[in-house]
């Protein structure tokens, strides 16, 4: 099957900066796509060059099979969303929805029927008279949406779709484009830089950093199997422990100690053994599970967060984060207590840069 | 409140003093202007009754009636080539990147900044000079008057029209004509329909800023205008030569009424476009 959006060796310069850098991606028909990094990572220019608002200076990028990179965006099966909206303020929300239609030269009557179907389709009924001044964040964000799929695109692109709005409401229309990105079964290509609704809503998330692409993969696997410690550091939370490769099976961290980490590197690598606060355990000194990993350390800090307990531990070398559940009758911790932390040796990975 | 910063006591009475004071320093000369227009007596400062011989005066005399129309050609065809290339000039500088875009950008300015005096010796030296090369290469016969004083006002409207136009450009989201762009908008029907209708405001009122440079201007055309030609202010400006009689009053006061017309004019069609 064609992919729904290739890119092959595309580089996007301005001037001396490289914004992409030789980045190939295959987006595949129907999925929820996410592009993560932190901002000026290349992550928004990859949106433009596949919406057409950009120009690659190398390398071929195709939609559904046919070459676009020198197309203009009205050449191109594509739409996007703009991060904020770039709603036209002088037009209603009918005729911001109708603008793609009217510009394609579609007659008065079906552009009303079909705007109208949209403007429904995101639950704005009522308000098609209104100016988008007129209306909330959340709002506004559907009008986007709706005018952007009025024209049927093949592929949507939307870039920080959410950034604007409030937490309760972010959280909403998270599902809600879930939801929609499946009435409609397109591919949705999102641009963020928060990790936790890449991690939510997407099928795949594509990592980038400096222009580059890190890893591209689902989300457990970018969770569970970071490609480096860039990916393993930015996905979620997690304690970055310096060592170097012994063995397939072993490596020797900082201080000396070495712990069982399965690892694809040869022996002498310098690598990081990623351990997420969730995954470590902390008992009273000297207590460990049967066969796992520990290293003893001291309480320095406890934040409590209602559900869960973060522990700030203090090691001889550096310091630790672990996140335990407060489930009942768990075990409490104060400052300056004298404890074991421990893993399982399945439930880290092991990074290199 | 507790917390207002509202003025209180002295400091209030204070500053309604100071209100009534820069209301009587603007508005006072204009009521008199206003009242003495219609005074029947051959002294300005004189009131003797009530009569409207003095824009009768005005406007049988076809002088004065000649010079008021030549004043309105010329601000109406000014106005319409600077709004046209002060736009567009605006546009260059605010939507693209070219060779020598800070340069143009400076010297876009300059007829603002220069003297009027200097502006109109150049003008002078420069349609002198231009004219005659013309006359000696087509045999055009050109002479000074309706053409050299359109372009000399052009030459400075153009900087007025820019900067107000440029100023609402500077406000207005790039990412509109992107959305217009990807919503299979042209680049001509991105400005069409998205641009233009933005800067609409902005373009109204370069255009009225222009028309009022343009009706006022007395320096500059007073040194570019041929001879037989002129407009209305350099029409009162010899006027006041011959001595000051309520006739000027008559005249001012009819060209304020036009002046405050278009600025009426001007919010009216601003607000229409806003609430349709």
């Amino acid at each position: 099957m064609t992919s729904a959006v290739e890119l092959s060796g595309i580089t996007k310069r301005f001037g001396d900066v490289v914004a992409v850098d030789n980045v190939d991606l295959s987006i595949a028909d129907g999925e929820f796509f996410a592009m993560l990094g932190p901002s000026g990572c290349g992550k928004t220019t990859t949106l433009r060059l596949i919406a057409g608002l950009e120009f690659p200076t190398e390398g071929s990028l195709s939609i559904f099979g046919q070459e676009v990179g020198t197309l203009t965006p009205d050449k191109r099966p594509v739409n996007t969303v703009f991060q904020n909206y770039a709603l036209f303020p002088h037009l209603t929300v009918l005729e911001n929805v109708g603008f793609g239609l009217k510009m394609q030269g579609t007659d008065k009557e079906t552009i009303r029927s079909r705007s109208m179907e949209m403007i429904e389709l995101v639950q704005l009924d009522g308000l098609a008279e209104r100016k988008p001044s007129q209306m909330s964040g959340g709002q506004q964000q559907r009008v986007a949406l709706a005018r952007a799929l009025v024209n049927q695109p093949k592929v949507l692109l939307l870039d920080e779709p959410l950034g604007a709005l409030d937490l309760k409401l972010r959280q909403e229309m998270q599902l809600e484009l879930k939801k929609l990105q499946r009435d409609v079964g397109i591919s949705f290509v999102f641009v963020t830089h928060d990790q936790e609704e890449a991690l939510t809503m997407s099928d795949r998330i594509a990592v980038m950093d400096d222009g580059k692409l890190l890893q591209v993969a689902t989300p457990e696997e970018i969770y569970e199997r970071p490609a480096n410690r860039f990916v393993a550091d930015f996905i979620g939370q997690t304690n970055l422990l310096e060592g170097t490769v012994s063995d397939a099976e072993t490596v020797i961290l900082e201080n000396g100690i070495s712990v069982r980490a399965k690892n694809g590197f040869t022996a002498g690598t310098h690598v990081a053994v990623s351990l997420r606060p969730e995954r470590a355990h902390i008992q009273s000194q000297g207590e460990f599970e049967e066969g796992w990993s520990h290293i003893n350390g001291s309480v320095e800090t406890v934040t409590y967060l209602g559900n869960a307990l973060i522990y700030g531990i203090k090691l001889d070398w550096m310091e630790l984060e672990v996140r335990e559940e407060n489930h009942p009758g768990v075990e409490l911790h104060r400052p300056g207590a004298e404890i074991t932390v421990s893993w399982d040796p399945e439930a880290i990975s092991v990074v290199s840069d | 409140m507790s917390t207002s910063v509202e003025p209180r006591g002295w400091a209030k009475a204070a500053l309604h003093v100071n209100g009534w004071f820069v209301y009587m320093f603007f508005y006072a000369p204009i009521v008199l202007l206003v009242i003495y227009s219609f005074s029947n007596s051959r002294n300005v400062g004189t009131w003797g009754g009530f009569t409207l011989d003095w824009y009768r005066d005005f406007f049988d005399s076809s002088n004065a009636r000649g010079a008021l129309s030549n004043s309105v050609k010329i601000a109406i065809f000014s106005t319409i080539i600077s709004v046209a290339l002060g736009t567009m000039a605006a546009l260059s500088l605010e939507r693209f990147t070219f060779r020598g875009k800070k340069v143009f950008d400076a010297l876009l300015y300059l007829p603002i900044i220069i003297p009027d005096v200097t502006m109109a010796v150049m003008m002078l030296l420069f349609f002198g000079e231009f004219f005659d090369v013309l006359d000696a290469l087509f045999g055009l016969g050109l002479r000074k008057g309706f053409w050299s004083i359109s372009i000399s006002h052009i030459a400075f409207n153009i900087s007025f029209v820019s900067v107000v136009v440029r100023a609402r450009l500077a406000g207005m989201d790039t990412d509109l004509e992107e959305a217009a762009i990807d919503l299979y908008a042209s680049r001509w029907k991105a400005f069409r329909y998205v641009t233009f209708p933005q800067i609409v405001p902005g373009i109204a009122g370069g255009a009225l800023l222009a028309m009022t440079l343009s009706l006022d201007d007395v320096v500059i055309t007073q040194f570019v205008a041929g001879p037989g030609w002129t407009t209305l202010p350099v029409y009162v400006f010899g006027l006041i030569r011959k001595g000051v009689t309520p006739l000027i009053n008559a005249v001012s006061v009819t060209m304020l009424v036009v002046s405050m017309l278009l600025v009426v004019l001007s919010i009216v069609a601003q607000r229409v476009r806003r609430s349709g």
